[in-house]
């Protein structure tokens, strides 16, 4: 379970870079939002994988580290506003460079 | 008691000069001149003591952990400096009154001679040595302010700055020998550390110690091969170079290795570094005096040469020659303080410091003159004046000493080359000024004695020179003996202070360099001149300026190499060193095949099975990400497989016992798409032709990165994962309903226990927000004719179905928002969420019926929402301060509503009710913006029959 769980994140966070390192911008926020998945499932991942006790007190039972759920519940928001905030910057370059290439300009 | 007042006085001065500005340059003048008075008077009470060999000890904890105490130690050596520099500080105050104009800046000036002043009293009170090498440092960065006094002149920026650039770096070799020092000794106090001389030499460490040291010392006292700052440092008002370039600043260098003499000395590395030091910059400096133009040129260079030979006598390897040292030290402040000071009023009165214009001004300053050639001859050392009796010493001493062995016979020889040469140049300074004709080319003619106050200081001073060169015994014979005690750490040998010893080879030196002086002198005399256009190549300052635009060329060459303005480049950086740097670890397993590395990486824990839906869903996540990779070219193919990816995300978190994430990540998802298709209607799509591809080496580059990256966070979280930890998160199961009063632990650390943290993370989303806001306004975008695909848009913009369906699920979803919001302290949800929820509701409005008719009917300022938002929050966490609770504390209880039943309410969902305002107002805000901007755009192209049509019929 693991093994496949940090695949995944591997996976993701290796189209994520990819799409990161290209030169349009729709496809750098699109990079940009599976890195953000990529890292969210990492953070999870650092309080283990546990399965079937979701961290809500019931009487006598075990639970889930809810630190790691604090934490990427504030990431998920943070990271909406960030993809809305980059995706809203390329629209104003395209406004103001007439190109969507990351750096205002055409680049061979 | 004494010493701290010794200490503090100068830097009380300064402030009080500061602050009686109004004052003037007269105030500032008779405060700076009492507080040197002062500090002499402190230093008179404490001699009785002194010469009696009590040692002064004071000491104050303040860093103890770092081990910087505020130590003040006054023993013998201390004593004869603080001496030196009250006294020249006092003389120089006296004088600088008559020098500088009476205007505002001179106020500054006496602030920071006073600052120096003290700054100069903490190096050499200081007994511990961090607290030393503060003081050290203060007197760099204040002599930079004096250097560059005269900030408009191009010069003493230069000479400033080069300064500056010398002697700080000479700090850090310092500083980095200190520590050394006290590692060795373990301890920074002075006393523990001079305590085990003996044992510091044989430790491996001592010679590189020693070096940084040295470099400290050297480049403070001007020493080869770091002298060259100080010729350039002349471009400061005379008396801060009378003060600083005689007595003070670049004492500090030799000061330095007079205080650590006992636990630096006595290794071959000391004697040849120090003595061959001292030798070179002893004949270099007294030959480049000699080929000056600038008489303050001379002087700088004389004073390097001098330096050169109290650095040579530390060197020596007799215990007599560091008490020739000493005494050369208080001889040569003395003697070159008032030169300084006859130089700055020859300039003063004739407008020039040019050797080759200044002749023949006897006849017209006969007093000053009488002065300066008293000065001179003692610092050419002529017989009966305090300069020739420490020349005398040091000659005894380069024939006692016994380093060289078969080459012992250079020393004496170099020494009374250097007398020869001290000799020519102090003979060019008298009669090139004060005779060879008559004065013809001068600025200010004709040129007349100063006032009379402003030769008072050099009379004092050349009155010393005769007194103790005619009884030294009387005069400074308890002074000096007490100095080499306390330098030594034990009696000196036994030496005799005297004007005749008798007819021995000293003597002869002397009078062999004298003669020979005085030949060289008239012989050469005009060659002088010429020699110095030559050394023109030779100046400093422009190598150094040219050192500086080299760096800056390189600094430039390098930026511009890795910052080409390309942002694909700028994240490829990034992203390498992300990897790189802490991947290193990782690099054993990343070349072994996959199966071993995962062994080599995984901790204890066993492995959960894997069951084949988990699987399932996994695999189809990453072959989702692979496919948005491939497709990213279709867009909305690659905007839906996104969308996949997140709604995956969802389940997983539902599967991992995340449910609070599950719910928040499908409501982000939503939201997230949405924006990401309106975005789209606007950006190019890539069917353009005149787009190029990446090349392939671009392609590989990447390629590389991204599997780099993902390797290494697998890794990462792979191994991780396999291992136990402890966490933190205990404490707050424990805590949650006692001291939350909520069961959804993720809930309560939100709003209760992290709740300033939530608090800034709602704050960072308004900005973001505001931002958004910001950045769309007054943006004009052409909405493309056609879609990607070449065919003309739809014209039903407003699906009939879609309309009236989410007009009826608005009431049912809010409903559910608040749901969720109310049951969120004890189970799944919460302000988040809710918010989510609700904002999905809203802009199904604006989807479905278009921006005007959704925001006539809600008629909300979603910015002063979300800033409402933010004010709930923080009053809630502010209420708790009026119940004498710390910010954002929780109270709860239980209340019984009818019909309803018992509920359990905390005052954290009421700050769950301002994140709830907030992230719904911020949310609309971005997403109903970029409607807006949709909207009139629509309107102002041919849709814009469409649009209002459907506006119309909505209503």
């Amino acid at each position: 379970m693991e093994a496949a769980f940090t695949l995944t994140i591997g996976v993701l966070t290796a189209c994520g870079l990819f799409l990161l390192l290209r030169a349009r911008t729709f496809t750098v926020v699109l990079g940009l939002t599976l890195l953000s998945y990529a890292v969210t499932l990492f953070l999870l991942s650092m309080g283990r994988l546990v399965t079937g006790r979701p961290p809500v007190i019931v009487e006598g039972a075990q639970y889930a580290d809810p630190v790691p759920q604090a934490l990427v519940l504030t990431a998920i928001v943070i990271s909406f506003a960030m993809t809305a905030f980059a995706i809203v910057l390329s629209l104003r370059s395209l406004g103001l460079s007439g190109t969507d290439h990351v750096d205002g300009v055409e680049r061979p | 008691m004494l010493m701290i007042a010794l200490v503090a006085l100068p830097f009380a001065g300064a402030l009080i000069v500061q602050l009686c500005k109004r004052g003037g340059a007269t105030a500032a003048f008779a405060i700076a001149a009492a507080t040197a008075l002062a500090a002499l008077g402190v230093l008179a009470m404490a001699w009785p003591g002194i010469e009696d060999g009590t040692v002064f000890k004071w000491r104050h904890d303040w860093l103890a952990s770092i081990s910087l105490n505020l130590t003040l130690r006054l023993d013998g050596l201390a004593f004869t400096f603080a001496v030196l520099i009250a006294g020249i500080g006092l003389l120089v105050v006296i004088y600088a009154r008559y020098y500088l104009p009476r205007v505002a800046s001179t106020v500054r000036f006496f602030t920071l001679l006073l600052l120096f002043m003290g700054a100069m009293l903490g190096v050499v009170l200081s007994g511990n040595l961090l607290l030393m090498l503060v003081f050290w440092e203060m007197t760099s960065i204040v002599s930079f302010l004096l250097i560059g006094f005269w900030s408009y002149r191009s010069d003493a920026r230069k000479g400033a700055r080069m300064a500056l650039t010398v002697t700080g770096a000479g700090g850090l070799a310092l500083l980095a020998g200190v520590l050394l020092l006290g590692r060795i000794c373990g301890s920074l106090e002075l006393a523990d550390v001079l305590a085990q001389g003996g044992m510091v030499q044989r430790h491996p460490l001592y010679p590189l110690m020693l070096v940084l040291v040295l470099i400290g010392a050297f480049t403070k006292s001007a020493q080869f091969p770091f002298f060259f700052w100080l010729p350039h440092a002349m471009s400061a008002p005379t008396p801060v170079s009378a003060y600083l370039h005689s007595a003070t600043m670049v004492k500090a260098g030799v000061f330095l290795l007079a205080r650590l003499y006992p636990v630096l000395d006595g290794t071959p590395w000391w004697f040849y570094i120090v003595s061959l030091c001292g030798l070179v910059t002893l004949l270099g400096g007294a030959a480049m005096a000699l080929l000056q133009r600038d008489l303050k040129g001379l002087l700088a260079y004389s004073t390097i040469s001098h330096l050169g030979l109290i650095t040579l006598l530390f060197g020596l390897d007799t215990e007599l020659s560091t008490v020739a040292a000493l005494f050369h030290i208080i001889n040569h402040a003395v003697f070159k303080a008032s030169l300084f000071m006859a130089a700055g009023i020859i300039d003063h009165e004739t407008g020039t410091r040019d050797l080759t214009k200044l002749r023949g001004l006897w006849r017209y300053m006969p007093h000053t003159g009488a002065l300066a050639i008293v000065a001179s001859l003692s610092m050419a050392g002529v017989p009966l004046l305090n300069g020739f009796l420490s020349k005398e010493m040091f000659f005894g001493e380069t024939l006692a000493q016994d380093l060289f062995g078969y080459f012992n016979w250079i020393v004496p020889a170099a020494a009374t080359l250097a007398g020869a040469l001290s000799v020519a140049y102090s003979l060019r300074f008298i009669y090139g000024v004060f005779f060879d004709g008559k004065p013809d080319d001068l600025p200010n003619y004709p040129p007349h004695e100063p006032p009379r106050l402003m030769k008072v200081p050099v009379e004092i001073l050349v009155v010393i020179c005769l007194v103790v060169g005619l009884v030294p015994n009387i005069t400074v014979g308890a002074l000096l003996q007490i100095t080499a005690y306390a330098t030594l750490g034990k009696a000196p040998p036994e030496y005799s202070l005297s004007p005749w010893h008798g007819f021995n080879v000293p003597l002869m030196m002397s009078l062999i360099s004298l003669v020979a002086g005085t030949l060289l002198f008239y012989f050469r005399r005009e060659a002088f001149h010429r020699h110095h256009a030559t050394l023109a190549l030779l100046n400093a300052r422009d190598r150094f300026e040219d050192l500086m635009q080299a760096l800056g060329w390189a600094a430039r060459t390098l930026t511009a190499a890795l910052e080409n303005g390309s942002l694909q480049r700028y994240i490829a950086l990034l992203v390498a060193v992300m990897v790189l740097l802490p991947g290193w670890y990782l690099l054993g397993a990343g070349t072994m095949p996959l199966p071993d590395a995962m062994r080599a990486l995984s901790g204890p824990l066993p492995q959960a099975p894997l069951d084949p839906i988990t699987g399932a869903g996994l695999a189809i996540m990453a072959l989702g990400a692979i496919v948005v990779v491939a497709c990213r070219r279709q867009r909305v193919a690659a905007l839906s497989m996104l969308s996949m990816c997140g709604l995956l995300m969802a389940l997983l978190f539902a599967r991992f016992s995340a449910p609070d994430l599950a719910l928040t990540q499908v409501s982000v998802e939503v939201v997230t798409i949405l924006l990401l298709v309106l975005a789209l209607y606007f950006l190019p799509g890539d069917g353009d032709k005149a787009r190029q591809p990446s090349r392939p080496a671009r392609w590989l580059r990447d390629g590389v990165l991204a599997l780099a990256g993902g390797a290494f966070v697998s890794a990462a979280a792979f191994a991780v994962m396999t291992r136990p930890y402890d966490s933190i998160g205990d404490y707050f199961v424990r805590n949650s309903v006692s001291g939350g009063g909520g069961h959804n632990i993720v809930n309560v650390i939100l709003v209760d226990f992290r709740g300033f943290d939530t608090f800034g993370e709602i704050c960072v989303l308004l900005v973001a927000g505001l931002g958004v806001q910001a950045m769309l306004k007054g943006l004009r975008l052409t909405a493309p004719a056609f879609d990607p695909n070449g065919a003309p848009w739809a014209g039903q913009s407003h699906p009939l179905l879609l309309s009236i369906l989410a007009r009826l699920m608005l009431p049912l979803t809010v409903l559910v928002a608040v749901f969720i919001l109310l049951r969120g302290h004890n189970l799944p949800g919460g302000g988040f969420v809710a918010a989510l929820v609700t904002s999905i509701a809203l802009l199904m409005q604006y989807v479905a019926s278009g921006v005007l008719w959704t925001e006539s009917r809600i008629g909300v300022n979603y910015r002063v929402m979300a800033g409402a938002g933010i004010v709930v929050a923080g009053l809630t966490g502010l209420g708790s301060w009026f119940f004498g609770y710390p910010f954002l504390t929780t109270s709860f209880g239980h209340f019984h509503i009818p019909l309803i039943g018992e509920i359990e309410l905390a005052t954290a969902m009421i700050f769950d009710v301002g994140v709830y305002m907030t992230v719904v107002g911020t949310t609309l805000l971005i997403v109903s913006h970029l409607g807006v901007r949709d909207k009139r755009i629509l309107a102002s192209t041919h849709e814009q029959a469409h649009a209002s049509a459907q506006t119309k019929g909505g209503r």
